[in-house]
C-alpha cells in the first residue's frame, strides 16, 4: 500500500512529525492542491498507530462556539466523499447521534446548542424525552433510578461513524502517490532553530536516522506536542490526559444512533462488525502513558447499564487507551507559531478524529502559503496571550 | 485499586483523591509584566518526566505535595506542603 523509502533524503520542502490522520491529511492535500509533493511524514511508530487508530470514530458538528461549528461542518461535508477521493471504503455511515439531557439546565444547553447549529445551517434538534424513547426503544429513560432521568436529547441528523484506520491509510496511500515520503520507526530527537535578527527560524530536524534540512515543518502529533514544543522552546497550556475506550463482543446490529451522555460520561455507537464501541470522561489526572484502568472499564460499564440495562450479560473484549492533549478553553491550538516555521495541529484534546479532513485542508493551506486558515483563525497559538478564548463546551469531555 | 500514601493518613485507594496540577511558584503580580502573568496563568510544563504535584485527600480535605513520575506513573514521595512566611508557594 506505501512505497518503502530505505532512506531520508538531505532536505525536504515540508517535514511533518506524526504519520496520524492530521499529518498524512496534511501531506495529501499539500501535494494534491498546493503542488507541494516534496514532503515527508516522519512517525515514530506505525501509520496510524496513535490516536487515529485509539478514538471511536464519532464525526459530528454539533458544537456549541461558532467557530467550531463552522470548522466541523466542513470536515462533516469532506468526510461524506472522502471514500470515492481515496477508492477506498471507510465504512462511512450517517447514523444520527443523541446528545442525552438530564437535567433542566443540560435542557438549556442543548437548546442553545441546536439554534447555535441552525443558525450556521448544521441540523441539529432539541428533542423531548418521547422522541428520545421512540428513536431508541430500548434505552431506560429513568436510568434505573440511579442517576436523574433523560429529559430530552440534542439530536443531530449527520452524526456518524467510520473505519477510523482506512481514514490514515487513505490519506497516506494518496499521499504516496503523489509523490510524499512516509518514513515509520523515525523519530525525531531534535529541531534546529537559526536566528538571522527576525527572531527563531526552523531549519533543520535531527532523528535517529540522520539530519533533515527543512524550512517548513508541521507538529501533529497527540499526547507527544509539549516535548516537540520544548524543541524549540515554546511552552504552552497544553496538559495530557489519557482518554480511554472499550469495545464490547459483537451482538446482532440493535443500535443504529451514536448515544452520548455527558452527565454519565457514556458514548456509545455499534460498529459495522457488530462491537459496541464506548468511550468516558479524561482519565482524572496528567499522564504520559497508554495504560488502561479497571476503574475506567467497571464505571463506564456501570453507567451503561443504567442506561442499557439488558447488556449485563456482555463481554468486553477489548480496552485501550490514547494521550489527549487538553487546553483550558476545550479547543485546538492550529496555525503559525512564533517560531518562523513551525505550525502546530495540536490541543486536539477529545476531538481531533472528526476534525482530520478538515485539519489536513487548513494547515496544508497555512504550510504553504504561511498565513492561518481563516477557518483556524479562532484556533491561534496567541489567543491566551490576548486573553481572547474559544471556550467549546460542545467538546466530549465537558459535563453539562 | 492504586493507591497513593497521604502525608496525615497513611495509604489509600486513589479514588479517594483529587489532582489539583503541579506545583508551581506564583510571580508577585505587582511587578510580574504581562508576558510573565500570562505565562503563570496559561501555561503547563506538559513535558513528561518526575514533578511535583498537588493531591488532595478528598474525605479528610488533606492538601499535599506528591513527587510522581508522569511516566510510568510510579510516586516517588508524598509530604506536606511548607508555606513560607507571607504565604505564596
Amino acid at each position: 500500500m506505501f512505497t518503502r523509502h530505505e532512506r531520508l533524503k538531505n532536505s525536504y520542502d515540508v517535514v511533518i512529525i506524526g504519520a496520524g490522520g492530521h499529518g498524512l491529511a496534511a501531506a495529501y492535500y499539500l501535494a494534491r492542491d498546493h503542488g507541494i509533493s516534496n514532503v515527508a511524514v516522519l512517525d515514530q511508530g506505525y501509520i496510524g498507530g496513535g490516536n487515529t487508530g485509539r478514538n471511536t470514530t464519532i464525526i459530528r458538528s454539533n458544537y456549541l462556539t461558532p467557530e467550531g461549528v463552522k470548522f466541523y461542518d466542513e470536515s462533516v461535508r469532506l468526510w461524506q466523499d472522502l471514500s470515492q477521493d481515496f477508492d477506498l471504503n471507510l465504512f462511512y455511515s450517517t447514523r444520527g447521534h443523541f446528545t442525552l439531557a438530564h437535567t433542566d439546565s443540560a435542557m438549556r444547553t442543548m437548546r442553545w446548542r441546536a439554534e447555535v447549529n441552525k443558525h450556521f445551517g448544521v441540523q441539529s434538534e432539541a428533542i423531548d424525552a418521547k422522541a428520545v424513547a421512540e428513536a431508541v426503544p430500548m434505552m431506560d429513560l429513568n436510568c434505573g433510578g440511579h442517576s436523574p432521568p433523560v429529559l430530552g436529547a440534542l439530536y443531530h441528523a449527520p452524526g456518524a461513524i467510520a473505519r477510523h484506520d482506512t481514514v490514515a491509510w487513505g490519506y497516506g496511500r494518496g499521499a504516496d502517490r503523489r509523490g510524499v515520503e512516509i518514513h515509520q520507526n523515525t523519530q525525531v530527537l531534535g529541531i534546529e532553530l537559526e536566528d538571522r535578527g527576525s527572531g527563531p527560524a526552523v531549519v533543520g530536524v535531527r532523528t535517529n536516522r540522520g539530519r533533515i534540512a527543512t524550512r517548513k515543518l508541521l507538529c501533529a502529533v497527540a499526547g507527544s506536542t509539549p516535548g516537540v514544543l520544548a524543541m524549540v522552546g515554546l511552552r504552552s497550556p497544553i496538559y495530557v490526559h489519557p482518554l480511554q475506550a472499550m469495545v464490547s463482543e459483537p451482538l446482532k446490529p440493535w443500535l443504529d444512533p451514536i448515544i452520548v451522555s455527558g452527565s454519565l460520561h457514556v458514548y456509545i455507537s455499534q460498529s459495522a462488525r457488530g462491537e459496541l464501541v464506548m468511550g468516558a470522561s479524561l482519565d482524572p489526572y496528567e499522564l504520559h502513558s497508554t495504560r488502561s484502568t479497571l476503574d475506567f472499564a467497571e464505571s463506564l460499564s456501570a453507567h451503561m447499564l443504567e442506561l442499557f440495562p439488558f447488556l449485563s450479560d456482555v463481554r468486553i473484549v477489548r480496552q485501550w487507551a490514547g494521550m489527549a492533549d487538553m487546553t483550558p478553553d476545550f479547543s485546538p491550538i492550529m496555525g503559525k507559531t512564533p517560531v518562523s516555521g513551525f505550525y502546530l495541529d495540536s490541543g486536539w484534546g477529545t476531538w481531533g478524529f472528526k476534525a482530520t479532513p478538515v485539519c489536513g485542508k487548513t494547515m496544508s493551506h497555512t504550510v504553504a502559503r504561511d498565513e492561518n486558515h481563516v477557518l483556524i483563525r479562532g484556533f491561534a497559538f496567541d489567543r491566551f496571550a490576548r486573553y481572547a478564548l474559544t471556550g467549546e463546551k460542545g467538546a466530549a469531555s465537558v459535563g453539562h | 485499586m492504586k493507591i497513593l500514601t497521604c502525608p496525615i493518613n497513611g495509604p489509600r485507594p486513589m479514588s479517594e483523591f483529587a489532582y489539583g496540577g503541579e506545583l508551581r511558584e506564583m510571580p508577585d503580580p505587582a511587578s510580574a509584566t504581562d508576558a510573565e502573568w500570562t505565562d503563570y496563568v496559561f501555561n503547563r510544563n506538559s513535558v513528561p518526566g518526575i514533578k511535583c504535584e498537588w493531591w488532595c485527600h478528598t474525605s479528610s480535605g488533606v492538601w499535599f505535595v506528591a513527587e510522581r513520575d508522569t511516566v510510568s506513573d510510579i510516586v516517588l514521595r508524598t509530604f506536606l506542603h511548607v508555606k513560607s512566611v507571607g504565604g505564596g508557594a
